[in-house]
């Protein structure tokens, strides 16, 4: 009952993308995340604090007419690892995909540590995180090598 | 080709090999001999910091083997003021050198350097990151005066949360399964994700506040400066930096065998009585500076040290 009536709160998508089981609150950084913003064109719709069997509550983001590839939808790892993505063609699923935290996060964020080599915006180099650790997920800077906060780094998002 | 960032770039047995090679460069280092191995090299010195020790033992060590230097000078009279970025600075050296030793106050330019480089890049400092050529002028130090890196038990005192030095050389030695007292003022605590790295590799770490009462059973007291800059208030500063300082009548308790190193320079840390006792080994430990430069700069350069040196063992 509660599933149809999340369905309900926001229209079946023809073409796009749907990404569920975003973790509770995290629907606005995973807009940030994707460069979703006003000078974004297609419909996008997002509801947030809704039940959800698995997880209690959730965050639902729809994107109309624009299917994300899996280098954008790797940039969630950092707020939402195990959100499920569907491709939607003519209104039926055509594809499902997970995000993966690769070895390496080149130029999505900034390192956050305050005398790090990279602040300086114009070093040409890519930012690159590398993955320390994944369980808890970790990142560490490839240039200064220090352990980043998750919070701090969505702050840096490039 | 990769330099030497941090000491994650060099294998147990590769530092053993270098420490080997620069124990064969002694005389070299020493005048006694001369060795062109790197003439016809020049060396690229950036330091955007200061720096007395690590920039003139680069020099000495490249003038030792025949080799050349250029300096970058004045950072103020440099390009660097007009804002150049360390990107573009490091493209317009490597094309006048053959290897890069950096000095910069932010932390991560040396990797940077070198992922902008061709030709190799020693750390020479990146702000309270990495300082790796120290470290093996400091491993140097230890293994000529104990004859090994294993399992020895060794305080590093002081400014160990700024002290690059002491990070460098606290991952290097739990690598030869050395035990660490890390004495520090609980403000300038080593940094947690170094300890937490340092107990992840299985070493035995003790952290304490009390320097004096970890020097019994010591092999190797590393001291560090306390710099005043790091204390808002000036009255906590006294009485911390009056609890890291070192007289010779607090050794007669010491393992004879016991050495005091420091970094250099030092301020009021380690009492000029100390000098003259059997103890002291920091000046010796700055002339080591030379020799393992050496040795890191004939290897980065790929220019083989022959086996046996005339006037060397």
């Amino acid at each position: 009952m509660a599933i149809e009536q999340n369905m309900r709160r926001v229209t079946a998508i023809q073409n796009g993308t749907v990404i569920d089981h975003i973790p509770q609150g995290k629907a606005l950084r995973v807009l940030e995340m994707l460069n979703i913003n006003d000078a974004t064109s297609v419909p996008v719709s997002m509801v947030m604090n809704v039940p959800s069997k698995k997880m209690g509550v959730k965050d639902i983001i729809k994107v109309e007419d624009r299917e994300l590839n899996q280098d954008e939808l790797n940039r969630l790892a950092l707020v939402a690892p195990d959100a499920h993505v569907a491709i939607i063609r003519a209104f039926s699923v055509a594809e499902k995909l997970t995000i993966e935290l690769g070895d390496e996060i080149t130029n999505v964020v900034r390192c956050t540590f305050s005398n790090c080599i990279t602040i300086n915006p114009r070093e040409p180099l890519p930012h690159r995180l590398f993955v320390a650790s994944r369980e808890p997920v970790e990142l560490r800077c490839h240039y200064c090598g220090r352990p980043q906060e998750v919070e701090k780094l969505i702050e840096n998002l490039l | 080709m990769t330099g030497l960032i941090t000491m994650n770039d060099l294998s147990n047995e590769e530092i053993l090999e270098i420490l080997d090679t620069a124990e064969r460069l002694l005389p070299v280092a020493r005048g006694e001999t001369y060795l062109p191995l790197l003439q016809g090299k020049i060396l690229g010195n950036l330091f955007f910091e200061p720096s007395t020790r690590t920039r003139m033992s680069f020099e000495t060590a490249m003038k030792r083997l025949g080799g050349d230097v250029i300096n970058l000078g004045d950072v103020s009279t440099s390009s660097v003021v007009k804002g150049e970025t360390l990107y573009d600075t490091i493209q317009m050296v490597d094309g006048y050198t053959d290897i890069i030793a950096l000095r910069h106050p932010r932390q991560g330019a040396a990797q940077y350097a070198q992922d902008s480089a061709n030709s190799p890049v020693l750390n020479g400092g990146d702000g309270a990151g990495n300082h790796p050529t120290q470290t093996m002028l400091d491993l140097f130090t230890i293994r000529q005066a104990h004859g090994t890196l294993e399992n020895l038990d060794i305080v590093l005192a002081g400014d160990l949360r700024y002290g690059r030095t002491v990070h460098s050389l606290s991952h290097a030695l739990i690598r030869f399964g050395c035990n660490l007292i890390l004495a520090s003022p609980s403000i300038l605590r080593m940094p947690a994700e170094i300890v937490q790295d340092l107990k992840a590799h299985g070493a035995t770490i003790v952290e304490t506040e009390d320097l004096i009462g970890s020097l019994d059973n010591a092999d190797v007291v590393y001291m560090t400066r306390i710099q005043k800059e790091r204390f808002n208030d000036e009255d906590e500063y006294k009485k911390v930096a009056g609890a890291y300082k070192m007289h010779a009548s607090q050794l007669s308790n010491c393992r004879p065998s016991m050495i005091v190193m420091h970094p250099l320079p030092r301020v009021d840390e380690i009492h000029p009585s100390v000098d003259s006792s059997r103890h002291a080994r920091y000046f010796e430990q700055a002339f080591n500076g030379v020799v393992a430069r050496m040795a890191l700069l004939c290897r980065l350069l790929n220019v083989e040290v022959p086996e046996k040196i005339e006037g060397g063992k």
